[in-house]
């Protein structure tokens, strides 16, 4: 094997396979800081390998997670739009972990293809170039005089054609090109076309293996009964009727509980049911949701840590014509993925091999060399399809469980959590309490903007987003991050998610007490957030903004930009007598710069729409006795069909810089919902979930 | 334990089990079809959704006994070749996103179809309600059935196993 490595800015290096066929594997060099530091950064990212075979089989290895927003789809459609490529002739192979080669492989912060877009157009473009270059060598002719055409190598002026099959072992001998030239978007194929999933075929006859559906010779299936208190440790336990279960072979200690072991999932499951254990539950045994509420409120009674101060609020506030103050409450929300967490472990002597469903396979690579004190190349992550991820799958606590269980086995485990165990352990979205302030003017714009945050731990988790897009010359942002024994973790769009509810009901709050139209009054705060205002203003347009609605209808608007996105959203609803809410429609609008694939814009908008409507008409986990109260999807109510508004997504052409978009659709749907809530009824929703007692006509 | 006969997707099986044991276990553990999923164990998500004898069932609710000699169809069994009109209809609308809840959306869909070869949107909101989709690809669910039941009146067929 002959591997060149180049000294250049994006270390491309190309690796020429036994003759037969090339490599091409890409490096990006770590870009920005992520928005919200939600990943952890290596010094590079390599996203994928890029091989193409005898037989003309581009095959291109993503280290991404696929979790349902389409990156096996989309980074492929990049590589490959530049290759021009015979997009049926595309294979993608799924990354195993890796410390090095490929970069960080955490898929989270809406990041995949923004952060590979350059790298892959440019990988594509250097291979189609080599291949242009092999072929005009074979006819003796000039470069100028070939093209290229899904997946072949022409010869204008003969007529004269070779396919990449045909010349991979040619190209794969040949020096990388310095700057291959990239194609001019208009001339894009692939990049810009709605594209079904690559996924999807298998996705509706049962053949797509989750984490949940991996099989291995002589595996046992293992349950975990966790301590119910967060924190807990077990004091001591007896064994003694699960093992009577039938099915079941083992029952042992880990720190993080007692598993139980089984020749199949419900034995384990009924093993546990026959478990007796004594808790030591710790120093969290009688929190409860109220004294959270009491805690965050009491601390926010005094000045937090400043997070951003732009002029003097206070001075502006005391000489303001008018001051308008509120309090915001965001609840602690799980993710509830479909699949539950679960995970295959087999520990050999010094060596591990794992298949998780995880959005972190480092993450979990680390960790299990550590608990087993193993070097991390002996441990082997195989990445599994994730029936849903949305930020809790980048812990890997669910893996090392699994480790454990399996080293204390010697046999392949899958441990499987029940829907409880998911809902009562997960990694929650920080609760939060807002004291919001704004000084008015005579004409009843901003002259001061205060909002302090009172949140459980962590720090970015909870101040994320607060940022108001607004023109208002003082600005007074301070936070207190307490930490109330509830795990927390990122929760599909993270701080934007909670933040945007606060930021967009305030000020439309403002709008209101201003008397002024509540987009107008958007529209002209965002003077300097051009973007920002182009898809507030389409958003309005489509939806209908200003015209009249049915009797008892309402419409609310709401934007964001998060995670280098812009999206404005306009909610449609009407409240009955008894104060249930039906949302009719949702608009929305959005620039995401150049975009992959629409299709994938679309379904990712759409899905970011029910997951954060669910979380504002439904969903609020509670702590009593420092346990979650809630288990299953009966007292943790989802979205339906039958609740499902119409979405239409607008997406605004647009050659800017690229954002995200598994997660920017999500932060302005609660705030648009609870606004147009307050233009069909006069109440405004400060707290959330949107309960109907809250909304029944008094 | 009892020994259990039953049919699942035409073959002919029987499994040596504890009778309570729910018949989703029995499928993926004992018999080995994973398509059909696990999601909340007390019938309120709908993943787990099979056929027995043509009739939309919760097996993860459902103890094995009670599928005792019958005719148990999975998401594997619905068509030989993945071209049941529904799932050419999901192809077509690129339903799925995580793909976790869909073998149990396309067998409700399908139960329905067979009984209502032309669902309203209020038929569909009565049975695919009893099903949770976290990606949200309900607005695609509702056009695949649509275009499911056009295509499979196209064809003569009743869209049905």
């Amino acid at each position: 094997m002959n591997t060149t490595t180049l000294n250049r800015r994006d270390f491309m290096k190309v690796v020429s396979m036994a003759g037969t066929g090339f490599v091409l594997g890409f490096y990006l060099p770590t870009k920005e800081q992520e928005l919200l530091a939600l990943e952890p950064m290596e010094a590079f990212a390599p996203n994928a390998f890029l091989s193409i075979d005898a037989t003309g089989t581009v095959t291109i290895t993503v280290a991404k997670s696929e979790m349902g927003q389409g990156v096996r789809t989309a980074l492929p459609m990049i590589v490959a739009d530049e290759l021009d490529a015979d997009w049926s002739k595309v294979k993608i192979d799924q990354a195993p972990a890796h410390p090095t080669k490929y970069g960080s492989q955490s898929t989270g912060g809406s990041a995949s293809v923004r952060r590979s877009w350059d790298m892959l157009r440019k990988a594509g473009a250097t291979a189609r170039d080599m291949l242009v270059t092999a072929a005009a060598q074979q006819w003796n002719a000039e470069k100028s005089a070939c093209s290229t055409e899904n997946g072949m190598v022409i010869h204008k002026p003969s007529g004269k054609k070779l396919s990449y099959g045909e010349l991979a072992a040619a190209a794969a001998k040949l020096p990388v090109p310095e700057n291959p030239p990239l194609k001019d978007p208009k001339d894009f194929k692939i990049i810009g076309k709605p594209m079904n999933q690559v996924d999807t075929p298998s996705r509706v006859d049962g053949s797509a293996v989750y984490g949940i559906d991996v099989k291995v010779p002589g595996m046992v299936y293992a349950s975990i009964e966790h301590s119910p208190v967060f924190g807990g440790k077990v004091a001591s336990f007896d064994a003694s009727k699960a093992k009577k279960i039938a099915g079941v072979k083992d029952v042992i200690q880990i720190d993080e509980g007692v598993a139980v072991i089984a020749t199949n999932t419900w034995s384990a499951f009924k093993g546990r049911e026959a478990l007796s254990i004594k808790w030591d539950e710790g120093p969290n045994a009688n929190q409860s949701q109220a004294n959270i509420w009491k805690t965050l409120e009491e601390a926010a009674k005094k000045p937090g840590t400043e997070e951003l101060k732009v002029g003097d609020a206070a001075t502006a506030l005391n000489s303001a014509a008018k001051k308008v103050e509120a309090v915001y409450y965001a609840p602690f929300v799980a993710h509830a993925t479909m699949e539950p967490m679960n995970c295959t472990a087999h520990v050999r002597g010094n060596e591990c091999e794992i298949w998780a469903p995880t959005q972190t396979p480092q993450q979990a690579q680390n960790q299990a060399a550590r608990v087993l004190g193993i070097p991390v190349e002996n441990v082997k992550v195989n990445v599994t399809m994730l029936g849903g991820g949305f930020g809790r799958r980048l812990q890997a606590d669910y893996v090392v469980e699994a480790v454990k269980v399996a080293k204390a086995v010697g046999a392949p485990v899958k441990l499987v959590w029940t829907r409880e165990d998911d809902m009562q352990h997960d990694f929650y979205r920080p609760a939060t309490y807002n004291v919001m302030t704004a000084g008015l003017d005579n004409d009843g714009w901003p002259v001061a903007w205060t909002h302090r945050i009172a949140g459980t731990k962590e720090k970015g988790l909870v101040t994320g987003g607060s940022t108001p897009p607004y023109a208002i010359p003082n600005v007074l942002i301070d936070s207190h991050i307490i930490d109330v024994g509830v795990p927390i973790g990122a929760w599909r769009s993270v701080g934007p998610s909670q933040n945007a509810f606060m930021v967009e009901s305030f000020i439309d709050e403002l709008a209101a007490a201003a008397k002024k139209d509540p987009f107008e009054y958007r529209r002209r705060l965002l003077e300097n957030k051009p973007r920002l205002k182009r898809v507030l203003e389409l958003a309005a347009e489509k939806a209908g903004w200003g015209k009249p609605l049915q009797a008892g209808r309402g419409r609310g608007i709401a934007c964001c930009e998060s995670f280098g996105s812009n999206i404005a959203e306009v909610a449609e609803v009407s409240v009955a007598n008894d104060g249930s809410l039906t949302i009719h429609r949702v608009v929305v609008a959005v620039d995401c710069g150049p975009v992959v694939n629409p299709k994938t814009i679309e379904a990712q908008i759409e899905g970011a729409i029910v997951y954060g409507l669910s979380a504002a008409i439904k969903d609020e986990i509670t702590i009593e006795k420092g346990r979650v109260a809630q288990g299953n999807f009966n007292d943790y109510q989802i979205m339906r069909i039958n609740e499902m508004p119409k979405v239409e997504v607008h997406i605004v052409p647009s050659t800017e810089s690229q954002g995200g978009i598994g997660e920017p659709g999500l932060p302005p749907i609660a705030p648009a919902v609870c606004n147009a809530i307050f233009a069909a009824t006069g109440k405004r929703i400060r707290k959330l979930p949107i309960r109907a007692e809250d909304l029944k006509k008094s | 334990m009892a020994s259990i006969s039953l049919t699942i997707n035409g073959k002919r099986q029987t499994v040596d089990v504890d009778p309570a044991m729910p018949l989703l276990w029995v499928i993926r553990d004992i018999i080995g079809y994973t398509g059909t999923k696990y999601g909340c164990g007390a019938g309120l998500c709908g993943a787990c959704t099979v056929h027995i004898d043509g009739e939309a069932t919760r097996s993860c609710v459902t103890p094995v006994e009670m599928a005792a000699n019958k005719t148990v169809t999975t998401i594997e069994g619905l068509s030989p070749d993945r071209r049941h009109p529904l799932q050419l209809a999901w192809i077509e609308e690129d339903v799925p996103q995580c793909g976790y809840c869909q073998s149990g959306q396309i067998m409700s869909a399908a139960a329905l179809l067979a009984e209502k070869p032309k669902p309203t949107d209020a038929d569909i909101d009565a049975m695919m309600g009893g099903h949770i989709c976290r990606c949200g690809t309900y607005n695609r669910i509702r056009r695949a059935i649509h275009r499911a039941a056009d295509t499979a009146k196209a064809m003569g067929s009743k869209g049905g196993e």
